[in-house]
């Protein structure tokens, strides 16, 4: 049973003007697909081919022969849980259970945004800025290349890819813009606390 | 580094324009102008079709000019640094702080690449290597294509973002290489000869996911003389 592209949670056109639907169409349509057809090309035919996308992410992390293996699967979940981070109409403030703890965490709202806008500008080259929930307490860190929390042992709650090819066709050398339009209009919080209700649930 | 090598460096530092620490821009007479972009040697629309104006005037005048003044910002902080060459930061880059050797391996690192990059191309490239050059290429690849296949092969499968590099070993052979991100061939001990950029940004307002496409155009603007001159002043 090969791996899917899932479809877009919403239209390619849902979230312009802040991220064009020509962007989404080379992301989505070519860049997480081409994931999704490596990962399956690499896979065939092995035990991992008959694993969860999870298990193949954590199982190739700690195998340095399976490096490519790695980076496609952990790309393809990375991208799938960044489509699903967004919605039109989003960003605003989380609520309830997450805003307090977010509160409590970082000190404030703001504060977190200042630490997730920092760890997207400051992650060198591609890669991944996160909330995650780290044992009992939310972080924000940035990871190079397909690298994921997961292997990590933490629970990814939200993500915002700093790959290039993420905001250069609507944004060119402006990543800051990019992630300050991804916090101010794009962010699903309602996935993001449904993200953290079911890991402190667990 | 030995000292051979050391010596070596030292006399390409003095024929390289673009290593002077005061360039030839000369935007701001601030102390912390310690390196600067060095102009485009040729328009910013020179180089089309095979790369477009719009991604030369971003790549130049945004991402090389962002790597400068990261850099200068952080020579600034430390006196004993200051007036070394860009190659010597990158090539003993343990005698640089702690405190700011990953900003200099990452920035110093991306001027040094785009300063190479910008010279390594030209309108009137293309083509193939002579001399030299050519007959090392002959020697140790059989011919130009397949030098070329490989480099090409090397960039595609090149993860994230970084360069692919045609270097002169210590060994003083060629070889083909890819280093991540901003890294330079120099920390390796190797001399870059030729460069191609696949950190997204250069190619993605024209060619997209299309890496290959453009690893392949890209040959057509390599401006060979170029290449000649660093492999001989190398060797
Ligand atoms: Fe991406
Ligand atoms: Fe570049």
């Amino acid at each position: 049973m090969a791996f899917e592209l899932p479809a877009l949670p919403y239209e390619r056109t849902a979230l312009e003007p802040h991220i064009s639907a020509n962007t989404l169409d080379f992301h989505h349509g070519k860049h997480h697909n081409g994931y999704v057809n490596n990962l399956n090309n690499l896979v065939k035919d092995t035990e991992m081919g008959t694993m969860t996308l999870e298990e193949v992410v954590v199982a190739a992390a700690k195998d340095a022969s399976k490096t490519a293996i790695f980076n496609n699967a952990a790309q393809v979940w990375n991208h799938t849980f960044y489509w699903n981070c967004m919605k039109p109409n989003g960003g605003g403030t989380p609520t309830g259970a997450l805003a307090a703890k977010i509160d409590n965490d970082f000190g404030s709202y703001e504060k977190f945004r200042e630490a997730f806008k920092a760890a997207g500008a400051g992650q060198f080259g591609s890669g991944w800025a996160w909330l995650v929930l780290d044992s009992t307490s939310l972080k924000v860190t940035k990871t190079l290349n397909a690298d994921n929390p997961l292997t990590a042992g933490q629970v990814p709650l939200l993500t915002m890819d700093v790959w290039e090819h993420a905001y250069y066709l609507d944004y060119q050398n402006r990543r800051p813009d990019y992630a300050q339009t991804f916090l101010d209009h794009l962010v699903n919080w309602e996935f993001v606390a449904a993200n953290f209700d079911q890991a402190i649930a667990a | 580094m030995n000292r051979r090598d050391f010596l070596h460096l030292a006399a390409i530092g003095t024929t390289g324009w673009f290593l002077a620490p005061q360039g030839a821009i000369a935007e701001s007479t601030s102390p912390t102008n310690f390196f600067s972009v060095p102009p485009l040697p040729y328009a910013y629309d020179a180089l089309e079709p095979f790369i477009d104006r719009r991604t030369m005037t971003f790549h130049h005048d945004k991402h090389h000019a962002a790597y400068v003044s990261n850099l200068n910002r952080a020579i600034a902080t430390v006196p004993e640094l200051q007036g070394q060459s860009v190659e010597l930061l990158l090539r003993n880059l343990s005698a640089v702080p702690d405190i700011i050797r990953t900003t200099v391996r990452n920035n110093g690192g991306g001027h040094h690449n785009h300063s190479l990059f910008w010279t390594g191309m030209n309108p009137n490239g293309g083509g193939a290597p002579s001399g030299q050059l050519a007959a090392a290429i002959e020697q140790q690849f059989s011919n130009l294509s397949a030098l070329q296949e490989q480099f090409n092969g090397a960039g595609a499968r090149l993860f994230g973002s970084g360069w692919v590099w045609l270097v002169l070993d210590s060994g003083k052979q060629l070889q083909i290489i890819t280093t991540p991100n901003q890294d330079s061939p120099l920390m390796a001990g190797a001399t870059p000869l030729l460069g191609n950029d696949v950190w997204e940004h250069a190619y993605y307002l024209k060619y997209q996911n299309r890496r290959a496409d453009y690893l392949k155009a890209w040959w057509n603007v390599v401006h060979w003389a170029e290449i000649e001159r660093r492999y001989i002043a190398a060797l």
